[in-house]
């Protein structure tokens, strides 16, 4: 095949050019560009002026990229910049709008911002881009305050629905498989979509509200282009912020749809401590034991707890 | 080709990209579609809707997957966990071709989630051939690269786009999937002649075609899949048609997504192009 010569400066005053001739050269080209795309916009969502070490983006652009007639090296490069930040944003936008309503649109994007240039995704899905936020919350409450708790119980619980929407499951436990099972010696596990949160407010009804009009969706776009930033919030009037309360609660899947489960402190005790592999049987006497509760008939009330869990499907038999 | 080696000697007409806002439609509707095309990462999940859904699909539909995120052009390792849970989807949709994208868009490990125009030399064009035979002797299906579009080049580059493509597919015995809005997107952001990009591929090597609609700018073209295929696109395709034949063709459209009737009906226009192929061989 014909090839063209080297094309490597369209004008004077291009700088020399760094060949990419290893995989090496190839590794440093993609730091650079990659280092330019993480760094947030400005206010005026645009690319920072300056570089990292001080130096001008623009002589930084232009060492790697070339110019054209219409845009300059440093034009060119924010168009990925801005990409970058559009493309995430609105994801996080999209799978933390209980986040959102309790921070507002302008705080949640600044939150993000922030995490995202702590946390850089490490996974090929935008499914996971979230898995940290919870917890960069809890790092750096001054995004959040003064709603850091409520923010973080919030976060906590949109990340255990994403886990809930598309998680692994295991073999459901059937009675056939505890036959022969000594109940002392019987464990089981839970399903790993299964999440258990003790929360300090009550975040599951707030957040049905806030999804009313919300769909849920999967990121389809094979486009590689995003062209505006998050879109304000649309609600249409705030809904009330819940107040603090202490609220055990499971989010789970039934028939592939994601629910959230109230319980009794006794029931997430006890699903929690078999969730560590205590036996059912150890698991069930230390949450009666330091129950409070003294007018429950433990036996009955502990059989229908098992016989819902058991019908929900969130147990499987440990390997 | 219409049929080859890179599509796996199938003979698919027209489909379209398989979306959420449209589940609901297809799975009530049945309605006739000749192939659908997923996007890999959205099924490459662990459980729940997502997979159940697609095996709806799969039941009364033929499937191909389209990835958007084993960045060949990258110059980390492949993902082994991303293989991995590739080679389950496609052992699960019997995929008769898989493609991805001729680009990088993660480095050390950490994701931008884009897909990034690559530097056009001959030590690039070798390593992501060598990647691209890895994946495929590891998924055991053909691979069909994408051409991408961007906004900008590099000072690096040593080839046209179009001259790396064949020296990356030449390598790697590999097939494309020819997106010829985004060479469109491309030729108006780079100033180059977009039929110079078409005549001058290995056309044998063809296995799907991309069709979209994109947004225009005051000083660039954006790759938005959120309008109907433009003229010259169309006008492109045709082109592109009398030197591939009629190659399986995918409409994208993924955002602003209307109907599923409207995104089937502009998709079945290219039906003219391919007619009018026909009629002239």
């Amino acid at each position: 095949m014909k090839r063209s010569k080297p094309t490597n400066s369209e004008n004077h005053s291009s700088p020399p050019v760094k060949p990419v001739h290893s995989r090496e050269d190839l590794r440093e080209l993609q730091r650079t560009m990659a280092s330019a795309l993480f760094r947030p916009l400005t206010p005026r969502w645009g690319m920072q002026k300056s570089w990292t070490d001080g130096r001008p983006t623009r002589k930084v652009a232009a060492d790697f990229i070339k110019p054209n007639d219409r845009l300059s090296s440093f034009e060119r490069l924010e168009i990925y910049n801005r990409q970058y930040w559009f493309r995430l944003l609105d994801c996080l936008h999209d799978d933390y709008p209980g986040v959102r309503a309790i921070l507002g649109t302008k705080k949640f994007t600044g939150l993000a911002t922030a995490y995202l240039t702590k946390y850089q995704s490490n996974s090929y899905t935008m499914r996971d881009l979230g898995d940290r936020l919870e917890q960069f919350i809890r790092e750096e409450p001054s995004w959040t305050t003064p709603r850091e708790l409520l923010a973080s119980d919030m976060a906590k619980s949109e990340w255990a629905q994403t886990v809930a929407f598309d998680g692994p499951s295991k073999r459901t436990v059937v009675a056939d498989d505890l036959l022969g099972t000594s109940a002392d010696e019987l464990t089981l596990c839970l399903q790993p979509y299964l999440s258990l949160l003790h929360l300090n407010y009550a975040v599951d009804d707030f957040l049905i509200a806030v999804k009313r009009d919300e769909q849920d969706a999967l990121r389809g776009e094979a486009s590689n282009a995003i062209h505006s930033a998050p879109r304000a919030s649309y609600r249409r009037k705030p809904v009330r912020l819940p107040k603090k309360q202490q609220v055990f609660l499971a989010v789970h899947r039934y028939d592939n749809q994601v629910y959230s489960k109230r319980l009794e402190p006794e029931e997430y005790q006890i699903l929690t401590a078999m969730g560590r592999g205590e036996t059912v049987a150890a698991a069930c006497e230390t949450a009666i034991l330091q129950s409070s509760k003294t007018d429950l008939n433990w036996t009955d009330t502990v059989k229908n707890w098992f016989d819902t869990w058991t019908a929900l499907g969130w147990f499987s038999l440990p390997k | 080709m219409p049929a080859n080696q890179f599509n796996g000697f199938t003979d698919y007409g027209i489909g379209i990209g398989l979306r959420v806002p449209h589940y609901r439609h297809i799975l009530a509707e049945k309605p006739v579609v000749d192939w659908f095309e997923i996007i890999s990462e959205n099924f490459m999940v662990d459980g729940g809707r997502p997979l159940e859904v697609l095996d709806q699909i799969l039941e009364q539909y033929r499937v191909v997957q389209h990835g958007v995120a084993i960045y060949f052009g990258s110059a980390d390792n492949l993902d082994k966990t991303h293989l991995k849970k590739l080679k389950r989807l496609v052992r699960r949709t019997n995929t008769p071709w898989l493609s991805d994208h001729l680009c990088w868009g993660s480095i050390d490990g950490r994701y931008t989630h884009d897909l990034l125009p690559m530097p056009y030399t001959f030590a690039v064009a070798k390593h992501t051939a060598e990647k691209i035979k890895a994946a495929r002797d590891v998924l055991e299906v053909p691979i069909c690269v994408e051409n991408v579009s961007s906004y900008a080049e590099y000072h690096a580059s040593e080839m046209t786009e179009w001259e790396f493509l064949s020296e990356v597919v030449e390598l790697a015995d590999c097939g494309i999937l020819l997106d010829v809005n985004n060479i469109y997107v491309s030729s108006k952001n780079h100033r180059f002649n977009p039929y110079d990009y078409l005549n001058n591929i290995p056309h044998h090597r063809v296995g799907q075609i991309h069709i979209a609609g994109h947004s225009k700018f005051e000083k660039y073209i954006l790759d938005t899949h959120d309008h109907p295929v433009l003229d010259p696109v169309w006008k492109m395709y045709a082109h592109a048609v009398k030197l591939v034949g009629n190659t399986a063709t995918l409409l994208e459209w993924d955002d602003r997504i209307p109907t599923f009737d409207e995104v089937h009906h502009e998709a079945l226009k290219a039906n003219k192009f391919r007619e009018s192929f026909v009629a002239a061989s």
